[in-house]
């Protein structure tokens, strides 16, 4: 029997031996690759996944060594919320966070743009104190901090010695957004100037709607610095469990739950949630933020 | 009449620049300038924070580096962290990077897999390894006893916390991904061609074309993870208390290193003399030593000629 060809077959174009082996390799190495993306891709999830499982568990099956939960206990979140504190923590997480961005980047703006923009004696050398300030771990000077802010203001026990500063610009973001306003090209500046704008009227009308990306970035970071931050709250709120943190108050719970694991993980989940959803809305103001860091070429 | 226009006109724009910068250089007066002072001065003082300070020479530095028990385990973990844990985040990060960029499928998929555990906050992430890596019911050791591999102690025994935290620390790896990510992808494509023409392996194209063109970011990498290592703070921390099982809460006091001093850092030595033993001059001892290593390799990255980070223009 003869087939009636509607359409002419397309052959496929002759492959010469060598070319078939390379193919062949480049399909094995495809193979390997992803293999191994696999592999490491378990290494990053798994943990999270674990903690879920375990948050999930019964008390009992808690103390066992099940890595899958029997009963699927989702009243465990409703008792970590009804732990006396717990929403008070959420509160003063999200007060230190919110109030300490919204400082930070505002404080921060003109000092970055000076140090981008303007030409003046110094320069150089404040650059360096503020990358030297960078990268100073805050154990250095907390004595006499903790001595000023407890013992001549009396603030031990509230967040404000943790919030305060950031009215004052934060090193890591003037850093982060000079670096990110020297790729600002002069001729925007110069021709706001021409048009008679003051240093003032430029930086807000010109540079800060060109700068949104760097801005989003300096926010999300220090949005998330005060969400992690440990220290800070340990130093000052430690004294006043109606001031803490959820990054500080989280391991009281190990404690305060003699019911072991399960609730504390739950807990744990909590605590990183909102930083993994914030991460998602704005997933390319950050990556573009760490990129920017690191150093340019 | 021109020099006076050009004069106020320099006085103005130093007032702008003035103006513009102040909010840093108040900040740098309060917050680091007069506790920099503050703390060397405190450091040849005795001080309880009740009794007014009195001078005492250099007492508290003889005791810090003679008698403090745990200044030098403390130094020791430390260097162990650089030599070890610094070396394995950066091949590792190299590694994940490299993998990120020969990934066809699923890109997107895999690096924000691979970018997440970055994210998690040190202290709940320091729990979930606590709860992953604990000796009695933690999925990692009842997996291994599964397969019947020996399980280790991890946070619970001196030999097998460090490298715990190694590992916790390679989890985090999504920073250093991000950039050699960055880096790798700037490599000139040409050099690679020119490479495999003249039949160079996929080993010596590495270490031929790919680690001369990143090894300023490769060191980047080491000089930013030793300046983080003189910072490790709240997961030697909270790894030594959840796994000592000591409850947070007044009353009690938390022997810092657990298990036998083995996660000590110098961080957690400033808040135990200063906080807890109330020795304010010998945390500030320490915070000195803190500060000079700090500074150290912060210098590592600044240097004029081939510095990491370009102070000028």
């Amino acid at each position: 029997m003869t087939q009636v060809l509607d359409r002419p077959v397309e052959l496929p174009a002759p492959v010469s031996p060598a070319e078939r082996t390379a193919r062949r390799r480049a399909f094995l190495e495809w193979i390997a690759i992803h293999s191994l993306g696999v592999a490491v891709a378990l290494f990053f999830t798994l943990p999270f996944v674990f903690v879920f499982l375990t948050s999930l568990m019964s008390d009992s099956q808690a103390l066992s060594r099940d890595l899958i939960p029997h009963t699927w206990e989702w009243g465990n979140y409703a008792k970590v919320f009804d732990t006396p504190g717990f929403l008070t923590w959420w509160k003063n997480t999200l007060l230190y966070a919110g109030a300490g961005t919204v400082l930070t980047v505002v404080s921060s703006i003109p000092v970055a743009y000076a140090l981008a923009k303007f030409r003046f004696r110094g320069r150089n050398l404040s650059l360096m104190l503020v990358i030297s300030m960078m990268m100073l771990p805050p154990q250095v000077v907390v004595i006499p901090m903790y001595l000023f802010w407890a013992k001549q203001l009396d603030l031990s026990g509230t967040l404000w010695p943790l919030i305060i500063p950031m009215a004052f610009g934060d090193a890591f973001s003037i850093f982060l957004l000079r670096q990110f306003l020297t790729t600002i090209p002069n001729e925007y500046l110069d021709a706001a100037r021409v048009d008679g704008c003051g240093e003032l009227r430029t930086l807000l009308r010109v540079v800060l709607p060109m700068a949104k990306p760097g801005i989003a970035a300096v926010a999300l970071f220090q949005f998330f610095y005060a969400w992690n931050d440990y220290f800070g709250p340990q130093i000052y709120a430690s004294e006043n469990p109606g001031a803490w943190t959820l990054s500080y108050g989280l391991e009281s719970f190990k404690g305060a739950h003699h019911t072991d694991w399960n609730l504390t993980m739950a807990a744990t989940v909590l605590v990183m949630a909102p930083v993994i959803l914030v991460f998602f809305f704005a997933q390319k103001a950050f990556v573009e933020g760490v990129t920017l860091t690191g150093v340019k070429g | 009449m021109s020099t006076i226009t050009l004069a106020s006109k320099r006085r103005r724009s130093a007032l702008r620049t003035a103006a513009f910068m102040s909010p840093w250089l108040i900040g740098f007066a309060v917050f680091f300038a007069y506790p920099m002072i503050s703390t060397v001065y405190f450091s040849f003082m005795q001080y309880d924070g009740f009794k007014p300070p009195t001078w005492s020479g250099t007492k508290n530095w003889t005791y810090v580096f003679e008698h403090y028990p745990y200044f030098w385990p403390a130094l020791r973990n430390t260097l162990w962290l650089v030599l070890i844990t610094v070396t394995l985040r950066v091949a590792f990060g190299l590694g994940v990077g490299l993998l990120i960029t020969k990934i066809r499928t699923g890109t997107g998929v895999f690096r924000t897999l691979f970018y997440l555990p970055y994210l998690a906050p040190p202290v709940a992430a320091t729990m979930a390894f606590a709860f992953l890596l604990n000796p009695g019911t933690g999925p990692v050791n009842s997996i291994l006893e599964g397969i019947g591999i020996p399980a280790p102690g991890w946070f619970n025994d001196p030999s097998w916390s460090k490298p715990a935290l190694t590992l916790l620390a390679l989890w985090g790896i999504g920073d250093l991904m991000v950039i050699f990510m960055a880096a790798l992808l700037d490599v000139p494509r040409e050099q690679y061609e020119a490479a495999e023409l003249d039949g160079a392996s996929a080993w010596q194209r590495f270490r031929f074309v790919t680690l001369p063109n990143i090894s300023p970011i490769v060191m980047f990498a080491v000089v930013t993870g030793v300046i983080q290592t003189m910072q490790y703070y709240a997961q030697p921390l909270i790894a030594g208390k959840v796994a000592s099982g000591v409850i947070q809460g007044a009353g009690t006091q938390f022997e810092p290193g657990y298990p036998d001093k083995s996660t000590l850092t110098l961080p957690q030595l400033v808040y135990n003399l200063g906080f807890q033993r109330f020795d304010y001059g010998s945390a500030c001892v320490v915070a000195l030593v803190l500060f000079a290593l700090s500074m150290a390799f912060t210098a590592l990255l600044m240097r004029r000629r081939g510095g990491l980070i370009q102070a000028g223009d």
